[in-house]
């Protein structure tokens, strides 16, 4: 225990002596929580539009001040042929095309319909599908408004007609950052807790300390602890840190029990720092574990379910995240902050990344060897 | 300059003998691509419901299979009281709960109006608002269906195109921006890395008093990773090609000399990075932590950068893979030529120059 205590004053006093690294580790979280929530918004909007009219009559009109109003979209200019405007396209000066082609009015009054062209750039699949909604959505209410318009509306309606009431819970305001902050700081914590001490470790072996501490009466335990127990800290300072600022800046407190939040926060720290001590006992130098730990990192962090949805992925990707502590970690955050869930609801999530931990420090642990 | 070729020789060797780093940044951005490339995708399907069906009648089974028979969703609970909606949505999975009154079909047939509640999680909004809309579209059709023959149809028929993806494929949209999010990840971790790496064991020293000029050392250093990083490129746009279907569409070779622009801006942001810390971890952290989250966030890849508020927009242009997903899209989906994407390749040059000459005058050739 002596020991211990001996071993980790070293290590802390390591930490501390590197003023650049105390500060990425507690001041550039702080900063990126506090502006990237921000930008992180799925919400299309302002889609550019350009208007190609060949007809230029008064439904012409109407459908166009109409479309410009919605909020969904903004003119930036009225072409004068398809052509021009699909030039508009491959300079991204507009995301999409309307063209109205000549005898749009003639044949809507004389045939009682007509038809428009809607061109997308699909090359963002998500935001071509939404444009074209939204633009479909328009349509649809420019046909009522016309149907209203020349048909007596009847009386009562006739055909049976179901009515869709649809409620938002824990997010009535659809706040976007409700939902965003609480994955952010889980990306923040991760990187710091899967980098550190996987470095560390490595970097006594390549200048060469590690064979003061292999001849020293320490145990490999102890060694593994003192590396691990002072990025466990610094780790949950951030958490700390990161809480406040959520709650300064966007007002997030959560629903459910902080305590509960700290003890998974503990857990999934300790299951990170642990990949990172496997992957120092592989690694022979600091650019190998390096490469490394980023390549598992952005790994865990994209197939987190923060920036895209877990159960739209392909099964064997699903499976993946079955082996993620940052996915679980990112999941319960949420489930505690918005929703207040308590333990019971999250227990599957705590004993699999506790499982997780113990599994990768162990086989750490073994692997580490005091001989080189 | 023969000097000169002689560290290039030597940092080559430098690589070519740590065979499992070569290995990991040669393989890395492979694995990479084709796991994001076929996990990342924006759509929404099989996302869960539960039901709480107080009617259990003929229409509300109908609705019921066809939210089940759709892809968007998969009925994995049936609940029995309105208590129960809280705990279905507390315990996780649940994404939206749909509620029939008693009665459903009854009051449908006999007043023409019955109600369906639909209950979303929105602790997402954006899955919130797509299941919805999915969910109430696929009533409505019921309800279409229920009338047929009745209702007017529409006047004006949109028919809509959707230019160079029709299929809404998400890899177009990620494969160039994960690319450019590895690129400039790798080479800018690399070259700092590589060059801190000699301060730390201090043969930086040795270099120092070596006749070459400073100017030729950082060259010389840079020169191996850009060449590696080039690897990288065209590695990747063989993957995406052949197993992710994404196509070339515009000149190989001006992708490639586009790529080897913005490998340089990455390795000259490396550069600066290493002008400024003492030790690979302080480098390789702070490579980390400023870039990997603003190229996520603010590459314009993964979040609409025009719905963002106006600083963001505008701190988006310091990012350089923003420029760089740009000039791919065009280049490799849109199949533009140069005089399309000229202005971004003069801003992706603009910084290389500046960021080079910023640690140029930070090198110091005095170690303390």
């Amino acid at each position: 225990m002596k020991k211990l205590l001996v071993i980790l004053e070293k290590e802390f006093r390591q930490v501390f002596r590197n003023p650049a690294i105390l500060r990425m580790v507690l001041i550039m979280p702080v900063i990126q929580l506090i502006v990237f929530p921000f930008a992180a918004n799925y919400e299309v909007k302002n889609v550019l539009l350009s208007v190609v009219d060949h007809d230029h009559s008064s439904y012409s009109q109407k459908f166009i001040s109409k479309i410009t109003g919605s909020g969904y979209f903004n003119l930036t200019d009225f072409s004068p042929s398809f052509n021009k405007a699909m030039e508009s396209i491959e300079s991204d000066k507009a995301d999409l095309v309307i063209e109205i082609p000549a005898g749009f009015e003639r044949n809507l009054v004389k045939e009682n319909k007509s038809t428009m062209l809607i061109a997308v750039n699909a090359v963002n699949g998500t935001k071509a599908n939404l444009g074209g909604a939204y633009a479909a959505n328009i349509i649809r209410e420019f046909n009522a408004e016309i149907q209203m318009e020349w048909i007596s509306f009847p009386r009562f309606n006739a055909a049976p007609s179901i009515e869709i009431t649809s409620s938002n819970w824990y997010n009535p305001t659809m706040n976007y950052k409700l939902f965003m902050v609480p994955g952010i700081l889980v990306t923040l914590l991760t990187i710091i807790g899967s980098l550190m001490a996987a470095l560390n470790i490595v970097h006594e072996k390549e200048v060469g300390t590690i064979e003061q501490i292999n001849v020293s009466p320490i145990t490999k335990l102890q060694f593994i602890l003192g590396k691990l127990i002072p990025f466990w800290v610094l780790g949950l300072v951030t958490l700390t840190l990161g809480l406040i600022v959520s709650w300064l800046f966007y007002h997030i407190i959560p629903i459910g029990s902080i305590a509960l939040i700290y003890l998974f926060g503990m857990v999934f720290l300790f299951t990170l720092l642990g990949i990172g001590l496997l992957i120092s006992t592989y690694a022979e130098t600091q650019t190998q574990a390096t490469f490394v730990s980023f390549f598992v990192m952005m790994l865990f962090m994209l197939l987190g379910g923060l920036y895209t949805p877990i159960e739209s992925m392909p099964e064997w990707a699903k499976w993946i995240t079955k082996i993620n502590p940052v996915a679980y970690f990112i999941e319960v955050m949420r489930m505690i902050v918005l929703k207040g869930s308590g333990f019971s609801d999250v227990k599957g999530q705590f004993y699999a990344v506790l499982g997780l931990g113990i599994v990768f420090t162990g086989w750490a642990v073994i692997n580490y060897r005091k001989r080189s | 300059m023969k000097q000169f070729i002689i560290f290039v020789k030597k940092e080559f060797y430098h690589i070519f003998r740590d065979r499992k780093s070569l290995l990991i940044i040669i393989m890395m951005p492979i694995v990479q691509i084709i796991l994001f490339g076929f996990a990342l995708t924006n759509e929404i399907k099989n996302s869960n419901v539960a039901v709480l069906d107080n009617a259990k009648d003929e229409s509300s089974r109908a609705i019921i299979q066809r939210l089940d028979a759709s892809r968007y969703f998969n009925i994995s609970r049936n609940i029995s009281t309105q208590r129960d909606i809280e705990a279905a949505f507390k315990s996780g999975t649940i994404r939206l709960v749909v509620v029939f009154q008693p009665g459903f079909r009854q009051s449908l047939l006999h007043t023409n109006h019955a109600q369906v509640q639909l209950i979303a999680d929105a602790s997402d909004p954006n899955t919130a608002t797509t299941v919805i809309n999915y969910a109430s579209s696929i009533i409505r059709d019921y309800q279409k269906e229920m009338n047929a023959g009745t209702e007017t149809s529409y006047l004006v028929t949109p028919e809509i195109r959707m230019l160079y993806n029709p299929q809404l494929k998400g890899t177009f949209n990620f494969v160039p921006g994960v690319m450019a999010m590895i690129l400039i990840l790798i080479a800018a971790m690399m070259t700092s890395v590589a060059i801190v790496r000699e301060k730390e064991i201090n043969t930086m020293e040795v270099i120092l008093v070596s006749p070459l000029r400073p100017l030729l050392f950082i060259i010389s250093k840079a020169i191996p990773y850009i060449f590696l990083s080039l690897v990288n490129v065209i590695t990747i746009l063989i993957v995406s090609y052949t197993i992710l279907d994404v196509p070339i569409n515009g000149s190989l070779l001006l992708l490639l000399a586009e790529s080897l622009l913005f490998i340089i801006t990455a390795v000259s942001l490396g550069l600066m990075i290493s002008t400024f810390t003492k030790t690979q971890q302080e480098a390789q952290m702070f490579s980390l932590m400023a870039l990997m989250l603003p190229t996520l966030l603010l590459g314009g890849f993964m979040f609409p950068i025009e719905s963002m508020p106006l600083p963001l927009q505008f701190m988006s242009n310091i990012v350089p893979s923003k420029w760089y997903f740009l000039i791919v899209k065009d280049v490799m989906i849109k199949g533009l030529g140069f005089s399309d994407v000229w202005k971004e390749s003069l801003v992706l040059l603009g910084m290389s120059v500046l960021l080079l000459t910023i640690s140029f005058k930070k090198f110091k050739i005095r170690l303390s």
